[in-house]
């Protein structure tokens, strides 16, 4: 089989699953990763996004269902498949003994980088990552966002061509966030594939071209983050804060001013094409909320409307 | 399905590519080692070899053939010394790089496969008991505790041979466990008694005959036996026979078991 002469997948599942025991984490997933794009598994915590990586990483043995990652098969190419991707993984896997500089040289040197090539390479990523002048620092004296930005230059060191990023922005400040935003987007613009998990829907529609919203182990729905919100949802949400328990009550006073409402503990949401037309409306009713917002749709909102949940709890 | 057009990695390769990592580590241990590795066991001769081994007028017919006390204890101690070794760099640094450094996690997001640091971590392993036990017999060999260079060079080569058997078991057995307290328990019960029972201070015939039995059953007895018919000159051929179908039997299994244990805690 020679995937020359069509786009090359770089990741290729059908019906993927994983158990762990009597759990089944991933419950038959179709995924499709294609050169050159940027792609996210949207959910929230449990929902199986990390299960998922941790196959497509080549290091969690699929339970069942096809897999092929850049045309090869984990079970039997893994060391072939992992030459050639990057990953961050969730949890912090530096090793707090060596300085920053040689976090990268040794790490570099377990993809069979030759040690002056893996030196000048360690150099350049420090530069992309800014962090040259800590490079001879300790890693446990680094903050959280720079020890990410290190993680990610590490991902980067064997040049890969499909970069694996698990939550790359949890626990970072917003700033810090910002920051790596960047990177990822420079990496994007040099051809690297994305694939990435995250529960920020901001980050989801900063980040992706294309992303799949999971839930309990299943895809519930796929495609841009745009497609996804005019698809899921309304143009506009106008938000109404009322007092605590007053919520479920007032719902049904308003429930005819929007195409739908979603009850949620501290607030009502109205999903509508024109908010400030639903919010003059709400008012000439008589109501008056504590506090009113109106905004455009978000992949929070699919999500809402998808699951029946918020993304963070 | 692929013809790929990437070249397979051989193990030697992969295993190769850890060089550098151990040498870090090696950099930034070394010097802590250095007391435990080399002085401790200068200790434990010149204590009870020289100096207890002074109250002990036995003759070698009471010493399985050993001229003076110092010579039998010495080779029990560097075989004992190998055993120490090679599980102390088992135990809580395998159970550091799954638990707390997680550095096995960020190996394997590499084309390393759990097999292969397994691999390369023995080797290092191998390299720590065969400098400490190579120093440790050097040292004995200034006190005249040895019959002939060739079996000062065997013996060496016994205590890789011992270093590895309790390595990989360990590695394995560190590989599966969830809770550092395990390890208490496993140097109570299974190193420490080994270490006092298994004929290193004192010829095993003096135990009860149930107890001999049990000592004889120890891998620890069979290296010490072995070091002893080397480093003394009086090998009996089909008993060294045994002794090294035994720590090589144990070694062999003792791989497959900690590759196969690392793997399956890795593969979550």
């Amino acid at each position: 089989m020679t995937l020359q002469d069509t786009p090359a997948a770089m990741v290729h599942a059908r019906g993927l699953r994983k158990f762990y025991g009597d759990v089944e984490a991933v419950r038959g997933i179709d995924v499709e990763v294609k050169q050159g794009e940027s792609f996210g598994f949207l959910g929230p915590n449990g929902a199986g996004k990390s299960s998922t990586m941790r196959m497509i990483a080549a290091v969690s043995p699929p339970s069942g269902g096809e897999l092929s990652i850049l045309g090869m098969d984990p079970q039997t190419q893994g060391p072939e498949i992992r030459s050639r991707i990057g990953v961050c993984p969730q949890e912090d896997t530096l090793d707090n003994e060596l300085n920053v500089r040689d976090n990268l040289v040794v790490y570099g040197r377990y993809f069979g980088i030759p040690r002056r090539e893996v030196a000048e390479r360690a150099d350049e990523l420090l530069d992309f990552v800014q962090l040259t002048d800590k490079s001879k620092a300790k890693v446990e004296d680094l903050s959280g966002g720079m020890k990410r930005r290190l993680t990610i230059a590490r991902s980067l060191v064997n040049k890969p061509d499909l970069l694996l990023l698990d939550e790359p922005t949890t626990g970072l400040d917003p700033q810090a966030r910002h920051l790596l935003w960047d990177r990822l987007f420079r990496l994007k613009h040099q051809g690297v594939t994305l694939v990435l998990t995250t529960h920020y829907m901001d980050e989801a529609e900063q980040l992706c071209d294309r992303l799949v919203v999971m839930d309990g182990g299943q895809i519930v729905a796929e495609g841009s983050p745009l497609d996804l919100i005019r698809s899921h949802s309304t143009r506009e949400v106008a938000e109404l804060r009322f007092g605590v328990g007053e919520h479920e009550a007032l719902a049904a006073k308003v429930e005819d001013l929007a195409e739908r409402v979603e009850v949620l503990p501290d607030r009502l949401l109205l999903y509508t094409t024109d908010g400030e037309e639903a919010l003059a409306r709400v008012h000439e009713r008589g109501l008056s909320p504590a506090a009113v917002l109106v905004r455009r749709s978000t992949l929070e909102d699919v999500f809402l409307r998808l699951t029946g949940r918020t993304l963070v709890d | 399905m692929s013809q790929a057009t990437t070249t397979r990695i051989t193990r030697f390769d992969l295993v190769a590519r850890q060089l550098d990592y151990w040498v870090t580590v090696y950099k930034r241990t070394w010097r802590g080692s250095v007391i435990t590795s080399f002085v401790m066991p200068l200790l434990y001769v010149t204590a009870m070899g020289v100096l207890l081994g002074g109250f002990i007028e036995q003759g070698p017919e009471a010493l399985e053939g050993a001229p003076t006390y110092l010579a039998f204890v010495a080779p029990g101690l560097v075989a004992a010394h190998a055993m120490q070794t090679a599980t102390g760099e088992v135990t809580w640094p395998v159970m550091g790089m799954i638990k707390w450094s997680r550095t096995y996690y960020a190996m394997t997001a590499t084309p390393l496969r759990p097999s292969d640091i397994v691999a390369a971590q023995l080797l290092f392993v191998t390299f720590r008991v065969g400098s400490a036990c190579g120093v440790f017999l050097l040292v004995l060999a200034i006190f005249g505790v040895f019959a002939s260079v060739g079996g000062l060079l065997l013996a060496w080569l016994a205590q890789i041979l011992i270093g590895l058997a309790f390595a990989t078991v360990f590695f394995g057995f560190s590989a599966m466990l969830k809770h550092e307290s395990g390890f208490a328990i496993v140097y109570r019960l299974v190193v420490i008694p080994q270490f006092l029972f298994s004929g290193a201070f004192f010829p095993i015939s003096n135990l009860s005959p149930t107890l001999e039995w049990l000592a004889r059953l120890t891998p620890l007895w069979h290296g010490v036996d072995l070091t002893r018919m080397l480093l003394l000159d009086r090998v009996d051929g089909s008993l060294a026979l045994v002794h090294l179908a035994y720590l090589t039997t144990m070694a062999v299994l003792g791989w497959w078991f900690a590759a196969s244990r690392l793997t399956k805690r890795l593969a979550l």
